[in-house]
């Protein structure tokens, strides 16, 4: 399938998508916001999986199913979703204070939402298999628990926060659906690499589309080649 | 002297207690009994790693109760050590200095002695992934006596060992614990080694523990 995509393209249509304006705005938007969302997700992801692995609370069921939903819910509704939040009196308070729809920052959420879930279960994941015994080693030593986390937990961690930072920076470069619904398909705004795929098909330059989405799967080929390398390193 | 006094702990359906029994200061304890019984979870209440549904915990006279983990002045060495993987041996060694707020060149005779007492000094530069399993429970052992704890407990920490470690390592438990002067907690279910080591040796059975006679 890829080869039959690579196929379709040549050099040439390549390199006229690589210097249009709008395909350069889209590239840097798109590493842009993918690089944000992929930090803000571990933010919440090593946290939140730490928790998840290793405590028990009331509850703890429907809080992961709360967090998986965005991975099983069709991307459009995702979209829908957020669109219709921020019309709550909560998301209206929000959005006064950090314009979100149409917006830059509204990719960053529509990234965030999903790549998050994904960014959350990496590191659930890599909790599970670390051993509890050296934090509580820690603590007997003298640690609070927070800096036996920081000191002990966390640096054992290491190859699991990059390969949740970089699963989070992969699925929000393919992330669409969420984008278009809330955050619009505005060329050199809000005009991510997949939303290009999907203008350049609509006024049917199909090279374009074709080239974009080679692009893509060299930047998607690269981060995992790099979570590979790095868990044989880390 | 390490006192367990009317403990009880439940998760689920086991039930633990009501555990009494004192090792007395300076000596020797080993805890036997079979695997799943709630050793590991008397150990674990002791460091304060586990609350219990009720009673109370002693060191030397002292209460501990309601301290945090690393204020009851406990050694622990788990079963596998739980060396933290990140660092080397001496960052292992100078953890306690490290929480303490000293800087490694003001750590590093208390790490070079404890080293030598434990005969690691050439493996200080090593990390925990490169080390045998012998070589693992003395980093862990030399980690627990760095904070220069009254009391030392040890949940199965030659469970893993050849016979030749496991003998090099009992007479190094032997050696350390008389020479500091420590009252001690080794848990295991090995009676050779327990009899090997033991002033005073105890069995958890049914959710209770009972003195065991034995000829040292």
């Amino acid at each position: 399938m890829l080869a039959a995509t690579a196929s379709y393209s040549t050099p040439g249509h390549l390199l006229k998508a690589l210097l249009s304006r709008e395909i350069q705005h889209s590239v840097y938007l798109s590493i842009v916001t993918c690089t944000s969302t992929a930090l803000l997700s571990v933010v919440f992801a090593v946290p939140a999986g730490y928790l998840l692995s290793r405590t028990q609370f009331p509850g703890k069921t429907l809080v992961e199913v709360v967090l998986d939903v965005p991975i099983v819910l069709p991307p459009m509704v995702v979209g829908l979703a957020l669109l219709i939040f921020f019309q709550t009196p909560l998301g209206r308070m929000l959005e006064k204070a950090v314009p979100l729809t149409y917006t830059v920052y509204g990719v960053i959420v529509a990234q965030f939402v999903i790549g998050a879930a994904f960014a959350i279960r990496t590191m659930r994941g890599t909790f599970d298999h670390l051993s509890p015994r050296p934090e509580a080693v820690a603590m007997t030593l003298g640690c609070s628990r927070a800096r036996a986390f920081w000191w002990v937990t966390l640096p054992s961690a290491r190859g699991g926060v990059f390969a949740a930072a970089s699963v989070a920076w992969a699925h929000s470069l393919g992330e669409f659906g969420p984008i278009l619904v809330f955050a619009g398909a505005t060329r050199m705004k809000t005009e991510v690499l997949p939303t290009t795929v999907w203008l350049e098909l609509s006024v049917g330059n199909l090279e374009a589309a074709v080239a974009v989405s080679l692009l893509m799967v060299l930047f998607a080929g690269a981060v995992l080649l790099a979570v590979r390398k790095a868990g044989e390193r880390v | 002297m390490i006192r367990f006094d009317k403990i009880r702990w439940r998760a689920g359906t086991f039930e633990l207690g009501p555990v009494s029994f004192d090792v007395p200061f300076g000596k020797y304890g080993m805890l036997m009994g079979r695997t799943g019984c709630g050793k590991t979870t008397l150990a674990e209440i002791l460091c304060g790693l586990r609350v219990p549904y009720s009673g109370r915990v002693w060191i030397n006279g002292q209460d501990i109760s309601d301290r945090e983990p690393g204020k009851r002045g406990i050694g622990y060495v788990p079963q596998d050590g739980a060396l933290f993987p990140t660092m080397t041996v001496r960052e292992n060694l100078a953890f306690v200095s490290r929480i303490r707020g000293l800087k490694p060149a003001a750590s590093a005779p208390s790490v070079e002695r404890l080293a030598g007492l434990l005969g690691i000094s050439h493996l200080l530069d090593r990390k925990p992934a490169h080390l045998s399993g012998g070589e693992r429970q003395r980093v862990a052992l030399g980690r627990a006596l760095a904070a220069e704890p009254s009391a030392l407990v040890l949940d199965e920490p030659l469970s893993a060992l050849d016979e030749e470690t496991h003998a090099d390592l009992v007479a190094l438990l032997k050696k350390v614990q008389r020479s500091l002067g420590l009252t001690a907690l080794h848990i295991t279910h090995h009676r050779q080694e327990a009899c090997q080591l033991a002033d005073h040796l105890f069995l958890l059975a049914d959710g209770a523990v009972s003195p065991l006679e034995f000829a040292p």
